[in-house]
Formats: structure tokens, C-alpha cells, sequence
């Protein structure tokens, strides 16, 4: 199949807009008569609010509008299960910079001055700062009236296959533990949100990565109909999974904009953005595994403690994901995962690329490099004996179609030199792998419509595509401009685009989970196969020859330009608009908790770091990067590149450097320079493989790209510290100070190893034990499950 | 979380030459050069990312030579030549710059790039043809999150070659 514009290395079609500085983000919008927005948070990790006083505050020359609790009192979350947020809290806060009020006022300074002047009583609670704390009787009163016992949120425990006959028949079992931090996304551009109340109708203008769950959010807490409601999503300045809830910000200038009848904006600082947080869950977890004597994984058992944070966020799915995704790499034929979230007086934590699933590879890459060391094996050859296979279903139903995990392996070990790689004290490599979904296989809200929609319009030459998908970055546009122009014989750039906008665009459920390429390009695939068909129609019939006989391509139908296909074909058939969608297959298991991991397909990464490790200071230096990501097909591959790249420079940041912790509930860097991440002089030179293994499923066989190649970075540094000084780093981030105490203890003999020494007692319920699916993929049937 | 401010008490008239026009505005005396330019004169190709001067997002160019818009109040840098983002392409023709930013995918959401690309062009200005390590220095204060810098680093090169070269530049696309 030849293309003439997928797979080719094109510029997104916003490039220049991006580069001249004329894309609109949220904060540059600044209508006539803008009210800007502050809000108050709180100073407490922990407390009960008695009374909120904001006479003072509405007295302030400027203030327009003040608002407290008490008039957003309905909660809301991103998931249906955890409605647990308010827009401002009137009766108790949670973390440190838990909203409580906020002002409208004519200029910025004046709102920050209301804010400060509000005057709010707290009956100060001991707060809960840490898993162990959260799994033990709260000295006060739980953060939370819902879960538990004390301060669990969530608690899961499934089986899949006879594990314990799995460990019988092991010749070597072995068990670790693991903590990786928690760290946030730092998008360069704060959230930001400005809305407008006119008509009756409420507008908002939001640096979101999800235009519909903001307008769901916003409906419920307004009490409007969401046909009042309108949510567009501005140009966007990286979101890495940190927009992918409703925010309070979002609701409040809302509510500011229909009480004010003025348009309000809502820019948050950078030391807010730390706390409004939704990142990395720190988890701690733990693993045991049996093997054969050649490295054959005959059971797992894997245990996961996360720390939520105050509020549920996407919690119970990151649950499930640190549990789900361990047997889409490894071919593991019985296993048994406990997972459990805590709530703690922090900012919730939620979904930062890769969701819920670095920890857990963080884990079992390592646990597993463990174990061939105990066997006295290659642990890539080990890794690789236990690779899963293509077209196959996991123990815990998952489905498996394409995968490039042996290309990929194969692609960074020659490229390295892995194999030939010289020994020598302080310079060692690490290989890892890992897998990611190309979209959650489920919706958010369980309902049988689709997952992404696309209309296509032509009108006199011109094309339009319209589709709810947020480009956030990414390029999620310029893939749906590539389809659309592929299909209809066209440049990327000859395509207009309306994305994410609730009033004019069809559903695109957003950009979260990986799914824009695969869903969106599905559906926008399925709209321009369909125009085309009309437009070939149209200009057959004019001449006078089948439709077959129509050749599309390079501007032309057949004789015609595209501009004069269209006109016959709008003269044929009236109005030209043509429809797509994309619904997932129902692949989910037949079991509670199932919705989490099953994708429509899955990418697959390999990773060789190389690093430099000091022996006396820890210090390491990452000399190169080699990464190999099984795509399906790079439908832009200048823009998969870019995916692979980030995501491997903040698989980086996180392996080395970046972590989101508190002291006494407050965040203890909350600010760019503090905390730590990659800079240009940070970056080795990343050398990258694209992988095409064209997916069944994929819009040309694409996968995702954007979160995968994350997620063997951390663990191939930690492997590499081991190659090049002899200790294992079990906790993330791997730091100088922990490497220098683990040589400290392997100089004294001791265990040459840093990381948790226990895993807590968690009262799991007994076990959910789920058969096994035939292992074999009928593809003839594969919605059929 | 308070939000300590005081309340604007004095105000100058200050005449700034952006991107070689100039313009007077009267201004509390310690609003940023940064708020200045988005706020007031509404070039909101300048971009915020902390406003504490960490960052480089807000970078501008004053008389040639990267500077924080964020840390500079307008008072100080009356009658000198500022530089934004707005001001690199000569009319619709894009800054070598930023065309290879273009062409590269070295902006992906494109927030940092204005400080970027800001940046680069001082450095090009000083040295024409520079290594990957002098670009990386130069940039280093510079944070993006999208590239890991890789498409930056090779964007910057090439501007630098074309910028150095007789030859003519490739057309856009």
C-alpha cells in the first residue's frame, strides 16, 4: 500500500502559529471588560472550616464578586464512582491550597488583596501524611466519609489462573520491594480558564485536556443543561495527563461569569499548579515471582500501595493500572494482584503519563533483571523467553494483536552494543521494555456510543473536519489532517480544522489514555472514506465511467480538479458532510475491574540506557539513549519522534530527578527552580527506532506513541547503575545520595541495595478469582467477548 | 497561601520601542516588563511559565541580549530595543528560526518556544555556527517539556547553517 501523505515526516499544520507567537492560549484572551480571578486556598493540610468571613474582602475598591462554598455546594469528580470535590470548600479541607473562595475583581492584585482579606475560622485536624498513616486510625477523624477502613480509598484483589500451583512448580521464587516517588507534570503553561455568560449561555475558553468532562462537570455543579453550556479548548501549552480533570478554577469563573455578566478569567500561579498536582501516585509495591530454573515466570503476585492524595481524581482506575498492565509484556500464566489507594492530607494525585503503570514496570523490570542475576542469566535473554506474543489474550484478559516487542529489543541491543558492551567499574547499561494502550477500551462513563466522532464538510473545494479531539501538543490535528487529506487526495495543510469545541464539534472523549491517533483517526479515517466515496461518485458519473476507474490523488478525482469534484458532487447529492466514529471493541473481561487496561492495541517500547555512575559522589551521567518504539505505523513520524523523545527525556526527569514531596502539608519545592528537572544540559543524545508492525485495528496500522516510551527509561537506569556499581536502586528517583548509602552498605557487606525494606499489612479482601481466557485469539470473533 | 501584595501606588509614563515601534504608556512603576507586553499592549506571543525567573518562557530580547521579561520592569530599559516573538518574522516571512522550528517539530505545544527561539537568535547573533554543546549552554536556562530538546537542538543547527550559507532557503512546508 503506498501513501502519499501517511508516514511521510511532515510539519504540523498549527507550526507557524506556534512559532510566531499568534496561537491563543487561554491566558493571552482578554475580552473587554475581563474580571480577573483569584482563589483562596487553604494554609492546612487537615482542617474543619467553622466560618468564612468575606465582608472585608467585598468592601475592596474593585472586588465585584465574592464567592464561597456555599454557592457551588455539589460535588463533582472525574470519575463517576468518586464525586468527592467541590469547586470551594465550606466545610473541610484536605490538602494544603484546598479552594475555598475566590474573587472577581477589575485587576489581579485587587483579587489577590480580597483574597488575603477574607477571614476564615479552622479547627486545625492532625493531618495524614503518609500510607503507613492512612492504613492506621486516624487520630482526628478520616480525610475522606467514604471507603476505608481508616483512610483506604480502594482496595482490589483478583486472581487469574491456579497461582499457587504456578509457585509449587517454580524452581526459584523470588520476592522485592519497590518505592517510586511521586512527581508532577510541570507543564510549562499554568492552567488557565476564562469564561463568559451571554445569552444564557455559559462559555469557557480552558487550557484543558478534555473539553467534554469539563462540560459535564461544569453542567452538574451549575445546574444547567449541558446545551447551556459551551467548552472549547485554547491553544494548549502541555498537559502530560496534569488537565485531565475537571478543575475548581474552571467552574469558578463560571459561576463569577453568570453571577458578574462579565467575562472572567482564571490564570493559576506556578506555586498553585504544584498543588492542583493530579500527578505520579507514590507507590509502594511489592512482588514475588516464580520462575523455572531457565527463566520461565510460572506465577506473579503483585501488590500495590498507592498514595492518593485528598480527593479520588482518577484513583480507582490508577489502582487497577499498576496491577493491569504487568502481563501485556510478560507471558505470566497465573497471577494475583491487591491493589490499594490511600487518601493522605496532599494534593490528589491522578494521572500523569503512563497512568498508574511506570511504577509497576519500575518493578517488575527490575525485579526480574533480580532474578536472572539469581539464576546466573542474561536477563535480556530471560526477559525475552517470557515475551508475550502477538494475537494472543493474557491470563487476565487482555488482548493482544500486533507487537513489536522482539524487533524492538532486537533494534536497541544491536544499536547499543548491549552484548559487546565493555565491563568496567562505573560505567554500566540497562535494558527494559514496556507496553502502553492506545486508548482505554472503555469510557469514563459505561455506555455503549463512541469514543471519538468526525464530520467532514466540503464546500466548494474547501474541506473542513470537525472533531472534539484536543490537540495538546501532541499534534492530535495535524494526524487528523493527514488522514483526511490521504483520503480525499489532498495536502494536510488544504484541511481546515474545529477541534475541541462542545458546541460544534461531536464527541471526542479527549487526550487522555493515548487514544486521539487511534480513536479520532479511526473515526476521521471513516468520514473521508466516505466523502471520497461521494466525490467519486460524482465525478464518475460526469465521466461517464465506473467508479473504480476514479483515480484520486495529487489534487485530482479523475478529470477534475478536487474543487470541481466537489461542485458536481455537491450539485449530485445537496450539502457535503460525511460521518465517522470509532467505538472500541468489547474486549473487557468478564470480571469487576476489567475496564482498566483493555485497549484496542498496544504500543511496545524497548530501552538500553548507557550511563556513567560516580563511585564517591553517586553522581551519574547519562551518556545515550537508545529506544525503540513499536508504533504500528508512524502515521507522521517527525511528530512520533517528538512523542518518543519527551517521553524519554521525562522518563528521565523521573528516574533522576523530579519528585513531588511534603514537609508538615506543604509541598516542599513547589516552584521551577526547585523543583528539579531536565534541562539542555541534562539531555544526552537520544538515538530512536520506529517500529511498524501495522496494528489490525490502527487508522494504517498506527499505535500510540505519546506515553509507552516512557516507561522503560526509569527502569534501564536503575539497571544501569546496577551494570556499572553493583547496587540495586529500588526506589525512584535514583539519586546520588541513595546510591552513595547503598555503596556505603555494600562496602560494609551488608545487602548493596537502597530502597523500602517492608511492604505494610493491608486488609485486602479475599481474592476475585477469574478463569483464564483461551489463550489462543480468534480474531474471527474478537468483539465477541 | 497568601497573596502578599501591596497596592500600586506610583505610576510613570514609559515610552518602550518594541519591535521597532514605540509606544507610551502610563504604568504602576512595578508591573513587569512581561504583564506590560501581554497586558498592555496586548503581544501575547511573550509567554509566562513561573514569573520568579526560572523558566526562560517570558525571554525578549533587550538591545540583542536574552533578558527575563518577567524580572525587568519597563522602567529600565526605556529607549532600548526590545525584541519579541512578534518581532522576529519579517512580515509574513518566517526568521530562519523559526521555520526550521517549523519544519523540525521542535515546537510541540509551543509554549516555550517564543523564549526559545529568542534565545537562539542572540546566540546565533554571537556565534554564527555553534556546537551542539554551546547550544545546549546557551539554552540551558531555557526549561521545555514536550521535546526533551533533541528537535530544539537539531532546529537551532539548522537555522544556524542556512543562516550561514548563501544558499537559498528551502520554501515553507
Amino acid at each position: 500500500m503506498s501513501f502519499s501523505i501517511i508516514g511521510k515526516p511532515l510539519p504540523k499544520v498549527d507550526a507557524v502559529a506556534r512559532v510566531t507567537g499568534q496561537a491563543i492560549y487561554a491566558d493571552d484572551m482578554l475580552p473587554p471588560r475581563t474580571l480577573h480571578c483569584r482563589i483562596l486556598r487553604s494554609p492546612h493540610p487537615h482542617a474543619r472550616i467553622l466560618s468564612i468571613d468575606t465582608s472585608a474582602a467585598r468592601r475592596i475598591p474593585g472586588v465585584v464578586a465574592v464567592i464561597t462554598g456555599a454557592d457551588l455546594p455539589i460535588k463533582f469528580g472525574i470519575l463517576p464512582v468518586t464525586q468527592d470535590e467541590r469547586a470551594l470548600e465550606h466545610e473541610k479541607v484536605r490538602y494544603v491550597g484546598d479552594p475555598i473562595a475566590a474573587v472577581a475583581a477589575t485587576d489581579e492584585e485587587i483579587a489577590a488583596s480580597a483574597c488575603d482579606a477574607i477571614a476564615v475560622e479552622y479547627e486545625v485536624l492532625d493531618p495524614v501524611m503518609s500510607i503507613d498513616a492512612a492504613l492506621a486510625t486516624p487520630k482526628d477523624e478520616r480525610i475522606q466519609d467514604y471507603g476505608g477502613p481508616n483512610n483506604i480509598h480502594k482496595l482490589v484483589a483478583l486472581e487469574f489462573g491456579d497461582v499457587e500451583g504456578g509457585f509449587a512448580r517454580a524452581d526459584h521464587v523470588r520476592e522485592d520491594v519497590f518505592f517510586f516517588q511521586g512527581n508532577t507534570h510541570l507543564p510549562m503553561e499554568q492552567h488557565s480558564a476564562i469564561a463568559t455568560y451571554v445569552d444564557g449561555k455559559v462559555t469557557l475558553w480552558s487550557s484543558t485536556q478534555v473539553v467534554h468532562y469539563v462540560h459535564r462537570a461544569l453542567a452538574k455543579v451549575l445546574e444547567l443543561p449541558m446545551n447551556r453550556i459551551r467548552v472549547v479548548g485554547a491553544a494548549h501549552g502541555g498537559g502530560f495527563g496534569g488537565k485531565t480533570d475537571p478543575f475548581a478554577h474552571e467552574i469558578v469563573v463560571a459561576k463569577l461569569a453568570m453571577m458578574t455578566g462579565r467575562p472572567v478569567k482564571c490564570t493559576l500561579t506556578r506555586e498553585e499548579v504544584f498543588y492542583a498536582h493530579r500527578g505520579r501516585h507514590p507507590v509502594l509495591m511489592w512482588v514475588r515471582t516464580g520462575v523455572t530454573k531457565d527463566g520461565r515466570i510460572t506465577a506473579m503476585h503483585f501488590k500495590s500501595a498507592l498514595d492518593g492524595g485528598a480527593y479520588g481524581s482518577y484513583g480507582v482506575a490508577s489502582t487497577f493500572y499498576t496491577g493491569a498492565l504487568q502481563t501485556v509484556t510478560y507471558d505470566i500464566p497465573a497471577y494475583r494482584f491487591e491493589g490499594c489507594r490511600v487518601f493522605t492530607n496532599k494534593p490528589p494525585c491522578g494521572p500523569k503519563r503512563g497512568h498508574g503503570t511506570p511504577q509497576p514496570r519500575f518493578a517488575i523490570e527490575l525485579h526480574l533483571e533480580k532474578i536472572a542475576h539469581d539464576l546466573g542469566l542474561d536477563p535480556v535473554d530471560m526477559k525475552r523467553r517470557n515475551f508475550v506474543k502477538p494475537m494472543t489474550r493474557t491470563v487476565n484478559w487482555m488482548r493482544v494483536t500486533s507487537c513489536g516487542l522482539e524487533e524492538c529489543t532486537a533494534r536497541v541491543m544491536d544499536a547499543s552494543g548491549f552484548r559487546t558492551r565493555k565491563r568496567r567499574p562505573g560505567r554500566g547499561m540497562g535494558f527494559a521494555i514496556s507496553s502502553y494502550l492506545s486508548g482505554a477500551g472503555t469510557a469514563i462513563y459505561w455506555n455503549d456510543m463512541p469514543h471519538s466522532e468526525v464530520q467532514i464538510k466540503v464546500d466548494r473545494g474547501g474541506v473542513t473536519a470537525f472533531c472534539g479531539a484536543m490537540d495538546i501538543g501532541q499534534g492530535s490535528d495535524s494526524v487528523l489532517a493527514a488522514i483526511v487529506a490521504e483520503e480525499l487526495g489532498l495536502q494536510p495543510k488544504d484541511i481546515r480544522l474545529v477541534t475541541a469545541d462542545t458546541d460544534t464539534t461531536p464527541i471526542d472523549l479527549g487526550s487522555y489514555s493515548s487514544r486521539v491517533t487511534f480513536m479520532a483517526g479511526n473515526a476521521a479515517l471513516e468520514a473521508a472514506r466516505k466523502m471520497r466515496a461521494l466525490l467519486v461518485e460524482a465525478a464518475a458519473a460526469k465521466m461517464g465511467r465506473p467508479a473504480d476507474s476514479v483515480r484520486v490523488g495529487g489534487g485530482r478525482f479523475g478529470d477534475f480538479s478536487f474543487e470541481e469534484a466537489s461542485v458536481l458532487a455537491e450539485a449530485r447529492f445537496g450539502t457535503l458532510t460525511s460521518a465517522g466514529s470509532y467505538t472500541p471493541p468489547k474486549i473487557a473481561g468478564p470480571y469487576k475491574g476489567s475496564g482498566v487496561g483493555p485497549s484496542p492495541a498496544y504500543s511496545y517500547s524497548a530501552c538500553v540506557v548507557d550511563l556513567d555512575a560516580d563511585q564517591r559522589t553517586g553522581l551519574l551521567h547519562i551518556n545515550k539513549v537508545w529506544i525503540a518504539h513499536d508504533v504500528g505505523r508512524a502515521i507522521n513520524p517527525l511528530l512520533v519522534e517528538g512523542q518518543v523523545e519527551g517521553s524519554v527525556y521525562m522518563g528521565l526527569g523521573e528516574a533522576l530527578m523530579e519528585e513531588q514531596t511534603f514537609r508538615k502539608g506543604l509541598h516542599k519545592w513547589p516552584s521551577m527552580l526547585e523543583y528539579k528537572s531536565p534541562t539542555f544540559l541534562d539531555m544526552p543524545e537520544i538515538e530512536t527506532f520506529l517500529v511498524e508492525t501495522n496494528d489490525p485495528e490502527g487508522p494504517y496500522g498506527a499505535k500510540e506513541a505519546g506515553q509507552g516510551p516512557l516507561l522503560p527509561v526509569i527502569p534501564a537506569v536503575s539497571a544501569a547503575v546496577f551494570d556499572a556499581l553493583g547496587v540495586w536502586i529500588d526506589e525512584v528517583p535514583v539519586t546520588p545520595e541513595k546510591i552513595v548509602e547503598a555503596l556505603r552498605r555494600q562496602g560494609k557487606g551488608e545487602p548493596p541495595r537502597y530502597g523500602p525494606s517492608r511492604f505494610p499489612d493491608i486488609p485486602y479482601p479475599k481474592c476475585i478469582r477469574v478463569e483464564p481466557p483461551p489463550k489462543e485469539l480468534d480474531l474471527a470473533a474478537p468483539a465477541a467477548i | 497561601m497568601r497573596n502578599e501584595v501591596e497596592r500600586p501606588v506610583d505610576r510613570h509614563v514609559v515610552a518602550l520601542q518594541v519591535n521597532g515601534e514605540r509606544t507610551e504608556l502610563l504604568l504602576p512603576v512595578h508591573k513587569t516588563l512581561l504583564e506590560v507586553l501581554r497586558e498592555d499592549m496586548h503581544l501575547t506571543g511573550t509567554k509566562h511559565g513561573c514569573e520568579l525567573g526560572e523558566c526562560g518562557t517570558c525571554t525578549v530580547l533587550v538591545d540583542g541580549k536574552p533578558e527575563l521579561s518577567c524580572l525587568v520592569l519597563p522602567i529600565q530599559i526605556e529607549g532600548r530595543a526590545i525584541t519579541t516573538v512578534e518581532g522576529l518574522a519579517s512580515g509574513s516571512e518566517l526568521h530562519p528560526l523559526q521555520q526550521a522550528f517549523a519544519e523540525l517539530g521542535a515546537a510541540q505545544c509551543g509554549y516555550c518556544t517564543p523564549g526559545i527561539l529568542l534565545a537562539s537568535k542572540s546566540l546565533l547573533e554571537s556565534n554564527g555556527r555553534p556546537s551542539r554543546d554551546e547550544i545546549r549552554e546557551a539554552l540551558a536556562g531555557n526549561l521545555c517539556r514536550c521535546t526533551g530538546y533533541a528537535k530544539i537542538l537539531d532546529a537551532v543547527q539548522l537555522a544556524s547553517e542556512r543562516m550561514a550559507s548563501p544558499l537559498p532557503r528551502r520554501g515553507e512546508g
